[in-house]
């Protein structure tokens, strides 16, 4: 029997969140004020609901690792964010994007959150407009839209490539507003390392300020983690630097299930790495797609030739390239969800048609592109007999307005111009959709401890659409979240001030403190990253973009030998009581390797292909499909949530069966 | 390429700090120039040493953490981008380059290369947002529409990503292009006239407050800056600072 309680309101799914919001118990304004909640991380998801907390009238602490809300792996974001709004009248609705999104995510997500999530998804482009967000816009003024992968409308806002950028600013700056009110108190630059859980409630956190190195106490009556995703388990990502599972996992080791850590998304458009000293991957974002064509060449020969150098891309016409996209998956083509084009991709690469030194990237090619735009252009223009060169160079224009900033990193780091010749692209380590489980309310498995944005593992099943986590973590701070503890909270109005100066706040600290002194004193021989990378290896070869039994019985063991050697070999210098970057690289790091032998755990557990997680013994053997993930409904339609006993190995399983009542469950096609 | 590194240490504020020379071999051209940090850190390391400390995360030019000065440049000798997105084919084999933090009076040193911007944050809390219920219940996104040139012109200002690399380059230490960028995001927008001249006029007092220069059109912000925002900004702030003086 499961002890998971999803608390899906009743009703049909429509209703579901109206009716939800009509029920509630509600606080009223003046008991807010002597309510306090904690938040930690001010991406999206946190800096949305620390605003939106703030004005509602609570007390808000909110927290982040970098020097400014601002900072916030959330401004990495480019292509864009989905909203059901239908301004283009090509036929979306609030229905078609909940379909999208759990067909995208493989059947394994929950209907009702998924629905929310669409019902919720045009109030934040208004809500972002009004905060002063300068969305692209067309001509007449009105919203432009752009497409991303899996979907056939065209529902997603940008702003140039920087929408993430854009939306963490408007949060950012809803975040001032409430700072210089004096409802947000802000630590920035203080990372978080437990919580502090008082008859099994969330009663406040330890955290490190980073500059000082002081240990301090925070206490509220509510915790809300939004801290990220854990794509750095793996080394090499996109994330940026800091990006951690510390605070996750932390609640996780203090009682909150986490969710389905093996589903984790390999995007297909990255730069692919060029060292061994490489330090992070560079996403590409997806909206490329849309104007891009992926190929490799038809022809061994012509691989080996560009290779040596013997041969350019440019060289190789049209009958000479293997546009495999749109060979293998006619209706969706370039814009096919992530997970599928990034197995493509790899399986073109393993049977030896990779395209640099490494054998390990395709081609991404505008030229199409740029001739449809400048022939555009050119009538637009009232340019007759446009030349060959007044054509690329008018599709030019518009493919930097639109992709400008994209083109100019990809220089930056290649040395290319990919106006003039085809980017080259690799998958990488990109966003995770398992995470920290969640109910209907976003609450935890602890009472009072809640988990938003990617660090939860709710609405994106195995596989999350472009321009979705944008929308949820949006979602989740200003408008979900703000009911749903509304209704915890308003149980907590006699409870008052929560003291810290209690044996749990002193045993949390304890166990932090000792922790620090315990890599501050080890006297070993290897640099954090050192372990990093040598877990990066394993995750990356026997947990990336297709896994099998053996491989992940073989990484458990490798990851827990690492583990062990950390902790004996692994060498921090510097003091505690100071800023010291090796020191808080340590600490996450010891986090990851805890959460990667879950992980592979997890991946071993669950032996269908679905989304992102691909098992090399689960694939279709025949028909239209053949070769193509095969997912097994009546074993797995459910969501893994693991209770943490000690060791990641002897983590307990449980499951929340997924129940489909307003959609059939269906292979995914997009032929 | 082997390099020789002219490194500022300093540890913490009260430190009184200074240069320090280290050698790095084994540096390639694609390598980005915090790569080549961390292969000095690591190098450090192991050597027993204490390492560098700089700020940094994204490593992608948009978060705007990195903060060095580079050769007598804030973000180094390339134009348009920050220090995570200079690349080492920049420099060639046997160079000595000099790395020191980002230095003005509102940006006191933290550690090393680290310096302390909440002056910056304190100045966006003073006015740098429009006033809007996060709720939800506002209105249709498209029923203001909005002239394509005039968005397109806020985005560019919107850009900015609070490096301070504007003021690190100015003689007086101005942060008026920063400013100028927040100012005319909101400027530009037709959400943002309600509140104009309180913004303007808070957000220029508490950039006077932390210590910022008086800004003396040298221009140097604009070259360095990063994301390419103009000097039309400053100009911009200045008429929004004059409007709001004549409104009272
Ligand atoms: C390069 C890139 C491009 C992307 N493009 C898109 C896109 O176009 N569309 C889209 O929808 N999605 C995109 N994504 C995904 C999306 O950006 C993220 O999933 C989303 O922004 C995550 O937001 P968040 O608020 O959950 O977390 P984050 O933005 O990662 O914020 C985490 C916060 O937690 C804080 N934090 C972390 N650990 C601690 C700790 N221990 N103590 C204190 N604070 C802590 C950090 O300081 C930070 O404030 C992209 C992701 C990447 C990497
Ligand atoms: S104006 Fe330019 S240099 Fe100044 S903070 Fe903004 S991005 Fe950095
Ligand atoms: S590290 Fe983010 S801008 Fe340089």
């Amino acid at each position: 029997m499961s002890i998971l309680d999803s608390k899906v309101p009743k009703g049909p799914l429509k209703d579901k969140w109206t009716n939800y919001k009509d029920k509630i118990n509600l606080v009223n304004p003046a008991n807010k004020r002597s309510i306090d909640i904690i938040v930690v991380g001010t991406g999206l998801a946190g800096g949305s609901a620390a605003a939106t907390l703030a004005e509602l009238g609570y007390n808000v602490k909110a927290f982040c690792y970098q020097d400014s809300p601002r900072r916030a792996h959330s401004i990495a974001a480019q292509g864009g964010i989905n909203a059901a709004k239908n301004y283009q009248g090509d036929g979306d609705s609030t229905y078609r994007l909940f379909y999208d999104t759990i067909k995208g995510g493989d059947y394994r997500s929950r209907e009702a959150n998924v629905y929310r999530l669409a019902e919720v998804s045009g109030n934040i482009i208004d809500q972002c407009v009004a905060q002063g967000v300068p969305f692209a816009r067309d001509y007449g003024g009105l919203l432009d839209n752009r497409s991303f992968g899996g979907v056939l409308v065209s529902r997603t806002f940008y702003a140039k490539g920087q929408t993430g950028q854009q939306l963490l600013l408007g949060a950012y700056s809803a975040m001032n507003r409430q700072i210089a009110r004096g409802k947000i108190e802000m630590f920035n630059r203080h990372e978080m390392l437990d919580v502090v859980k008082i008859n099994g409630k969330a009663r406040g956190i330890i955290a490190r300020n980073l500059v000082t190195g002081e240990i301090e106490r925070h206490s509220a009556h509510a915790v809300v983690i939004a801290t990220g995703g854990y794509g750095n388990v793996y080394f090499l990502s996109t994330n940026a630097m800091g990006s951690n599972a510390t605070a996750a996992w932390k609640v996780h080791k203090k009682g909150a299930f986490f969710a389905n850590p093996c589903y984790t998304q390999i995007h297909p458009t990255c730069i692919p790495r060029s060292g061994d000293y490489q330090s992070k991957l560079t996403l590409m974002s997806e909206s490329l797609r849309n104007d891009g064509r992926i190929w490799v060449p038809k022809k061994m020969e012509d691989v080996m030739a560009i290779r040596e150098g013997k041969k350019k891309p440019t060289d190789l016409s049209e009958e000479e390239r293997d546009y495999y996209l749109e060979r293998r998956y006619p209706a969706f083509g370039n814009l096919v969800p992530r997970d599928v084009a990034s197995r493509a991709a790899k399986e073109r690469c393993d049977a030896g048609y990779g395209v640099n030194a490494t054998g390990e990237a395709v081609y991404l090619d505008f030229k199409s592109a740029i001739e449809r735009y400048g022939n555009e252009q050119a009538k637009l223009h009232g340019i007759t007999n446009a030349s060959k060169e007044k054509i690329t160079e008018l599709g030019e224009e518009i493919i930097r307005a639109k992709y400008g900033n994209l083109f100019q990193m990809y220089e930056k780091i290649v040395d290319e111009n990919p106006y003039k010749t085809p980017m080259m692209i690799y998958p990488a380590t990109h966003y995770t959709m398992g995470g920290i489980w969640v109910d209907y309310n976003l609450m935890t498995t602890v009472e009072g401890l809640y988990c938003i944005g990617e660090a939860n593992f709710s609405d994106h099943g195995a596989n999350r659409l472009g321009a979705s986590a944008l929308m949820q973590g949006l979602a989740d701070g200003y408008f979900i979240l703000p009911y749903t503890i509304g209704d915890y909270l308003s149980h907590e109005i006699r409870t008052g001030k929560i003291p810290t100066n209690t044996p749990e706040f002193d045993e949390a600290e304890k166990a932090v403190t000792d922790q620090i002194n315990a890599f501050i004193n080890n006297k070993g021989t290897h640099s954090v990253d050192y372990f990093h990378k040598k877990l990066g290896k394993v995750m990356w070869d026997k947990c990336g973009m297709s896994r099998n039994a053996t491989d992940l019985k073989e990484a458990i063991q490798e990851i827990k030998a690492i583990r062990e050697e950390f902790y004996k070999e692994v060498k921090v210098p510097g003091k505690a009581n100071e800023m010291n970057p090796e020191l808080e690289k340590a600490g996450r790091v010891a986090d990851f390797l805890e959460l990667g032998e879950l992980f592979a755990k997890d991946a071993l557990m669950r032996e269908e292909s679905c989304g992102g997680h691909f098992r090399e013994e689960s694939v279709e053997l025949d028909g239209e499909q053949e070769g193509e993930a095969k997912r097994n409904d009546a074993e797995f339609a459910f969501v893994a949530a693991w209770e943490y006993k000690g060791e990641p190995s002897d983590a307990v399983l449980h499951k929340e069966q997924l129940e489909f009542n307003d959609i059939e469950l269906k292979q995914r096609s997009y032929k | 390429m082997k390099l020789t590194l002219k490194i500022w240490r300093q540890n913490g504020s009260q430190d009184k700090g200074k240069m320090v020379d280290y050698q790095v071999s084994d540096i390639s051209e694609s390598m980005s120039f915090l790569e080549m940090m961390d292969v000095l850190n690591e190098q450090i390391i192991n050597e027993g040493g204490e390492p560098v400390a700089f700020d940094h995360d994204c490593r992608e030019g948009i978060c705007g953490m990195c903060s060095m000065h580079i050769n007598g440049e804030p973000h180094g000798p390339d134009k348009g981008i920050t220090t995570c997105q200079l690349h080492m084919r920049s420099f060639k084999d046997g160079d000595t380059i000099t790395i020191e933090p980002f230095r003005a009076k509102a940006f006191p040193v933290i550690k090393d290369l680290m310096v302390d911007r909440s002056s910056f944050e304190r100045i966006q809390q003073a006015g740098g947002y429009i006033s809007v219920n996060t709720s939800g219940n506002t209105q249709d996104a498209n029923s203001i529409p909005i002239d394509k040139h005039a968005a397109d012109m806020a985005m560019d200002s919107a850009t900015c990503i609070g490096c301070g690399a504007c003021v690190a380059s100015c003689k007086n230490a101005s942060a008026m292009l920063f400013v100028g960028a927040k100012v005319s995001q909101y400027a530009l927008l037709p959400q943002g006239q309600v509140e104009a001249v309180d913004r303007v006029k808070n957000m220029v007092a508490q950039m006077d407050l932390e210590g910022f220069g008086n800004c003396t059109n040298t221009g140097a912000c604009e070259v360095e800056c990063p994301k390419g925002i103009s000097l039309e900004n400053i100009a911009r702030l200045n008429r929004e600072y004059f409007k709001a003086n004549v409104k009272g």
